[in-house]
């Protein structure tokens, strides 16, 4: 059976992208976000995901506002990325799993949540970019099932929807026949906006809190509506619902092991965790 | 407008309509091609894609509080500002009417 050895969550601001290509890494802006990484790598290479299922927003490149899913499920042999017309460079594809993709869909549709299912889905900055600090170099060594939730045209999905669809989803994962070792990506946040007078605004606080809550009791945060949300943490500072529907798929008992928070990396709090998730029989057999 | 977070709209269904010509240039920007043409004929660009009068004056002024009024979503308008080397440092310092500088101590400052 497949098995859910964690999730990492981690900040896509798109001028990382650029950073990495310029070899910025050590510089003193550029560092205290990188070396956050360092255990993430080490993390990585001792736990050997075979899978990540990677929860994301889209900015515009695969979808448009003309036809825009609530959440979509990927379900293609790979995955391009493309320009995005912000200057970031173009990274190579990345492999798919789409008989894992069916099997999540199959189960989420089973599950009333009636998503779209695409067979084509090009994915941008908000994948790329985690998959590039995970892997540097683009040396990636796993396959991905994106799934991208709106954070960006309201109405947006509810915190407790996000985390009951990253719930359904690790019901699934977890009901997989094939030996397989999962991961769980949640992107994006933390507290940040781009848009209007109050462009900048950043709350250490409520970050802070979310981060805590997450780990061990990610029901507390349920309580905060789109509009607390948009208040709280700014208006993209939303894209969090990839970080709840992350939690939401370890269904086991979660450890936080990692956690780097730095202000600011573009106009973001900046910030990555790794989270352990250990089962039933685990527990038992430790 | 409703605007009941200060400094704050919702891109919500009214302003997803209101904005919809507008975005989707915005979203044309993702081909470099189309950057060019823009570059090359903004005045022919615009009216391609049908971009009201309000949308017009925004873009041809550069004022992005002007766009977001007008329906225009930041994720497709930072595609927009690209096309003049403008980051979301420049388009944050634009909007609050501080420097770009001002701006990036305003953000340092929160990490403190």
């Amino acid at each position: 059976m497949a098995k859910i050895i964690g999730g990492v969550a981690t900040t896509h601001v798109p001028s990382i992208g650029k950073a990495i290509a310029e070899k910025k890494q050590n510089d003193p802006y550029w560092k205290p976000f990188f070396r956050g990484f360092d255990y993430v790598h080490y993390w990585l290479a001792r736990e050997k995901p075979d899978v990540a299922v990677v929860f994301y927003n889209d900015h515009g490149l695969n979808f448009f506002l003309d036809r825009l899913p609530t959440f979509a499920v990927g379900a293609a042999s790979e995955y391009k990325n493309q320009d995005e017309g912000w200057g970031i460079p173009v990274s190579r594809s990345i492999a798919g799993d789409p008989a894992l993709s069916w099997h999540i869909i199959n189960n989420l549709v089973a599950d009333e949540f009636d998503i779209t299912m695409c067979q084509e889905m090009l994915v941008d900055h908000a994948v790329t970019i985690p998959m590039t600090l995970m892997w540097p170099g683009e040396k990636w060594t796993v396959r991905i099932v994106p799934i991208s939730i709106n954070t960006v045209q309201h109405p947006l999905p509810s915190v407790k929807r996000c985390l009951n669809l990253g719930r359904s989803v690790g019901r699934a994962v977890q009901s997989y026949p094939q030996e397989l070792r999962v991961m769980i990506v949640g992107t994006g946040g933390l507290s940040h906006q781009l848009d209007g007078k109050r462009a900048g605004f950043i709350n250490k606080e409520f970050d802070q809190l979310c981060m805590d809550k997450l780990v061990g009791e990610p029901e507390a945060l349920t309580r905060y509506s789109i509009h607390d949300l948009v208040e709280e943490s700014g208006a993209q500072g939303v894209e969090f619902l990839n970080w709840m529907a992350m939690r939401g798929a370890l269904t086991g008992q979660v450890r936080e092991v990692h956690r780097n928070y730095h202000i600011p990396i573009s106009n973001t709090a900046a910030a990555t965790v790794v989270l352990e998730n250990h089962d039933e029989a685990e527990r038992r057999a430790a | 407008m409703k605007q009941d977070i200060p400094g704050t709209i919702m891109f919500d269904g009214e302003q997803a309509q209101k904005g919809l010509a507008l975005n989707r240039m915005c979203y044309s920007f993702n081909s470099a091609d189309n950057r060019a043409a823009f570059l090359k004929d903004e005045e022919a660009y615009c009216r391609e894609f049908g971009l009201t009068d309000e949308q017009r004056a925004a873009v041809k002024s550069r004022s992005v509080l002007g766009m977001i009024a007008a329906g225009g979503n930041v994720y497709y308008l930072a595609k927009l500002a690209g096309i003049f080397g403008l980051n979301v440092q420049d388009i944050g310092a634009q909007q609050t009417g501080t420097t770009v500088a001002e701006f990036k101590e305003k953000l340092a400052a929160a990490g403190r």
